[in-house]
């Protein structure tokens, strides 16, 4: 085969200390860069908060999160009596390794000289690679749902089924986001992509799709707006509820990665992954070679992640049924009809077709759809479902007791027609069946 | 429950008993982050629909009304002050006004209006609580330190006067504990506009949320017929369009003088629960404001009776109830004319409050039971006494 340093078959022809060194390189990056964020948003929130945040391990705090693994890694590993023992121990594995495997075809940069090899900063491209991404997040909601199912608890159980349900549904229009991209990248491997946006980037040029990446990503998090599966108010802990120690560690350290991972991918596919930001490049020709790219891929990973913790401070739970309502009636009809829309587009383009014709109906086609699902909103949600609250009713005077101290007549409405005295009063078993 | 599962294998054939779902019981609480302590709900679930709704109560029972008895009726104010513990002056009160409309009492007139300001401070700081607390059952965690920055507010006036954050223990048969602190009338009304001029910041950050409105608008409606057969009251009665008001309908210490708006809401939802909830807060900085104007004006004079070093209450029997935070709180006091009371039987708000419950909760899902139960604004220990 031949080496080249350009496009996907340049992977895989470099030596092979720097094919090791590259993994290494975005494993710690990963870990640093969870240790880092745990840091960030608890400070972060800490300012939304009106408090200070963690700041008494190491300077500002930063050894916050190293000082909090140490001590999760030091805690009694509890395995409640009952669980399925080896697959409540896999759990947390599935859950950690295809988190930790979808970064490696993450672009940091373009091509640079490492030790006088040309190489390209990352780790390794496919033909598919972005279907990688969506496999390994597949893969990891398997940990999640085994681990409600092993830990053979109810909130466990539940947490472990809204999950499955959940990233099923977000992860359908999360693809149909893509579509998209695909098209006119005409690739699915993420330095093509990035290549392809060297102009501009597909997050202007296809903001719909951008827009419902960002709605399914915070799906895929897990976390608030969207944080039904350990949704701590109603299922204490989820499916980690009954996890401790380095078990729970590691599916805090896979939310976490996520996170980083599902902000590159956003960088990669609708920011233009390491390509400068526009008013940098007009002034300075340079800023898309050598290592700068790295600065602006980070710098764009950060904004991401800086959002994600903006929306914890900020927002509350959505409930069950209408997180699916929202990923299967809403996100997933807008996401086909954006996709047949570009896909009209272009082919007429190639077609030849008249551009401001193509406007003019496109522009007119958008206007309508517009107008009448606004006209349905409306419709839909004119007026507050006021009950017509019945006029103070009188509750008849109720029988007075014979002498003595007054007590409640015994066929009051809510005993339902059973005098309490008659109801069987059963003692209350513990346990869960 | 049984017949069902009859007629779903009846209908689908051989092989259905393996497909016949089975209800699960999940038990939320005693030890549950949505409950706030130790209430106990045991509920039947298929799927996530709840079945039945079985509030189990008494885990924080501490026989508050059996220890009345043996207590002397100043002890009586430290036991009463607890059950409660986010209105603890408001409890105060209801035990204080008892025995002193038995005593036929003449309480003196600044300590009538301060009273007031003090009962309706308490009311800003418990309703602040809850405006807290029920965003983050709903998951929206920030809204309770700004609660709490507006408590923190308060709370330093009302520790000045009284030494206590939460238990004050300033109410005494026949006034308050000891006089105000010179200065401490301006400050207090420092703390009022303060508090006023920024809980515009906790309507803004959850109260026009969208996902909030969601997650409350239409869920668990209670009925005017529920509430009255339950006996529920406060905010939560007063959000199905149930207009009672202690403070208007039957005024106790100087409400009678004043014009207490009631708010009142028609949906009887978790929406409308919590907005009563959140108006009730500026209703109750304008009322601290009229009592502070008042306290202004008042000349000087004493703060609190005199009492007999053994103090016995006549024989005979009360009704004290007052409009508390969360609901109405009555002491029905029975005296043998000793310094004990004979009995004195403790209706907290709460514990009608939640016995709704069984009837609200069947056919909703788990998630809307958290934003029932939290817009039910109830304080375990006012449940259990």
């Amino acid at each position: 085969m031949k080496c080249t340093t350009e496009g996907i078959a340049g992977f895989g022809c470099d030596p092979w200390w720097l094919i090791g060194g590259k993994a290494l390189v975005i494993f710690v990056f990963l870990v640093l860069t969870v240790l880092l964020s745990m840091w960030v948003e608890r400070r972060v929130i800490g300012r939304m908060q009106l408090r200070i945040g963690p700041n008494r391990c190491g300077p500002f705090g930063l050894l916050q999160g190293l000082a909090d693994g140490v001590k999760l890694a030091l805690k009694e590993d509890i395995v409640p009596a009952g669980v399925d023992k080896v697959v409540f121990w896999l759990a947390p594995v599935v859950s950690a390794v295809p988190a930790f495997i979808s970064f490696i075809i993450i672009p940091f940069g373009p091509t640079v000289s490492i030790f006088g090899h040309q190489t390209q900063l990352q780790g390794t491209d496919l033909p598919v690679a972005v279907l990688l991404v969506l496999a390994m997040s597949s893969m990891g909601i398997y940990g999640i749902v085994l681990a409600g199912w092993s830990s053979m608890s109810p909130y466990s159980l539940l947490g472990g089924l809204r999950s499955s349900a959940q990233m099923i549904s977000y992860e359908i229009a999360m693809s149909l986001s893509f579509v998209a991209v695909f098209m006119f990248a005409g690739s699915m491997s993420t330095s093509q992509i990035v290549a392809g946006q060297q102009h501009i980037w597909y997050g202007v040029l296809l903001l719909p799709s951008f827009l419902i990446y960002i709605i399914t990503m915070m799906g895929e998090s897990n976390r608030i707006p969207f944080d039904l599966p350990e949704g701590e108010g109603e299922l204490v802990g989820g499916f980690h509820t009954e996890y401790s120690s380095l078990k729970f560690a590691m599916f805090f350290l896979a939310e976490y990665i996520n996170l980083a991972t599902l902000s590159a991918l956003a960088t990669t596919l609708f920011l233009g992954g390491w390509h400068a930001p526009p008013p940098i490049t007009t002034i300075w020709a340079g800023a898309n070679s050598g290592w700068w790219p790295v600065l602006w891929f980070l710098i764009k990973i950060w904004a991401f992640i800086f959002f994600f913790i903006w929306l914890r401070g900020s927002l509350p739970r959505v409930r069950y049924d209408q997180l699916m309502k929202l990923g299967w009636k809403v996100l997933m009809p807008i996401s086909l009809g954006w996709i047949l829309l570009v896909a009209t587009i272009r082919t007429a383009s190639r077609e030849g077709l008249n551009q401001t014709q193509l406007l003019i109906y496109g522009g007119i086609t958008i206007a309508v759809v517009l107008v009448g699902s606004f006209a349905w909103d409306l419709v839909a949600t004119s007026g507050r479902q006021v009950d017509p609250y019945a006029e103070p009713e009188r509750a008849t005077a109720a029988e007075p007791a014979q002498g003595g101290f007054p007590v409640p007549p015994l066929d009051l409405p809510h005993y339902h027609g059973v005098l309490p005295e008659t109801a069987a009063r059963k003692e209350v078993s513990s346990g869960t069946h | 429950m049984t017949t069902d599962h009859q007629q779903l294998i009846v209908g689908i054939g051989a092989g259905a008993r393996e497909l016949a779902t089975e209800d699960m019981i999940l038990n939320i609480g005693p030890q549950h982050p949505s409950t706030h302590g130790v209430l106990r709900l045991r509920i039947t679930l298929d799927g996530e629909r709840i079945q039945t709704a079985e509030p189990i109560v008494g885990y924080m029972h501490r026989g508050a009304e059996k220890l009345f008895e043996v207590r002397d009726f100043r002890q009586i104010i430290v036991l009463a002050n607890r059950h409660d513990w986010l209105s603890a002056f408001a409890n105060e009160l209801g035990v204080v006004l008892a025995v002193e409309r038995m005593l036929g009492m003449e309480v003196p007139e600044r300590a009538v209006w301060a009273r007031t300001l003090l009962a309706e401070l308490n009311r800003v700081l418990n309703h602040l609580m809850f405006l807290g607390s029920y965003p983050i059952e709903m998951g929206a965690i920030t809204p309770i330190f700004y609660a709490f920055r507006e408590r923190e507010e308060i709370q330093r006036v009302m520790e000045e006067i009284s030494g206590g954050r939460m238990h004050y223990m300033f109410n005494r048969v026949g006034g308050l504990k000891e006089d105000l602190p010179a200065g401490w009338l301006g400050r207090t009304r420092h703390a009022v506009s303060d508090v006023r001029s920024r809980m515009g910041d906790i309507r803004n950050l959850i109260a026009g949320n969208e996902i909030f409105h969601a997650r409350t608008r239409g869920v668990g409606v209670l009925s005017r017929e529920q509430i009255l057969q339950y006996g529920v009251s406060g905010p939560i009665a007063r959000a199905a369009g149930v207009d009672f008001d202690l403070r208007r309908d039957e005024p106790y210490l100087a409400y009678g003088e004043l014009t207490v708006p009631v708010v009142t809401r028609k949906e009887g939802d978790c929406l409308a629960r919590f907005e009563c909830l959140l108006d009730q807060v500026y209703v109750s900085l304008d009322l601290a404001d009229a009592c502070l104007d008042r306290l202004e004006r008042l000349p000087q004079g004493p703060i609190n009776q005199r009492l007999p070093k053994i103090l016995k209450v006549p024989e005979g029997h009360t009704y004290a109830w007052t409009e508390n935070p969360l609901g109405i709180n009555g002491y029905y006091l029975v005296s043998r004319g000793e310094k004990t009371p004979w009995r004195l039987k403790l209706r907290s708000a709460s514990y009608n409050n939640i016995q709704v419950l069984a009837e609200i909760l069947p056919g909703n899902l788990v998630a809307d039971m958290i934003a029932i139960l939290g817009s039910m604004f109830f304080v375990v220990g006012d449940i259990d006494k």
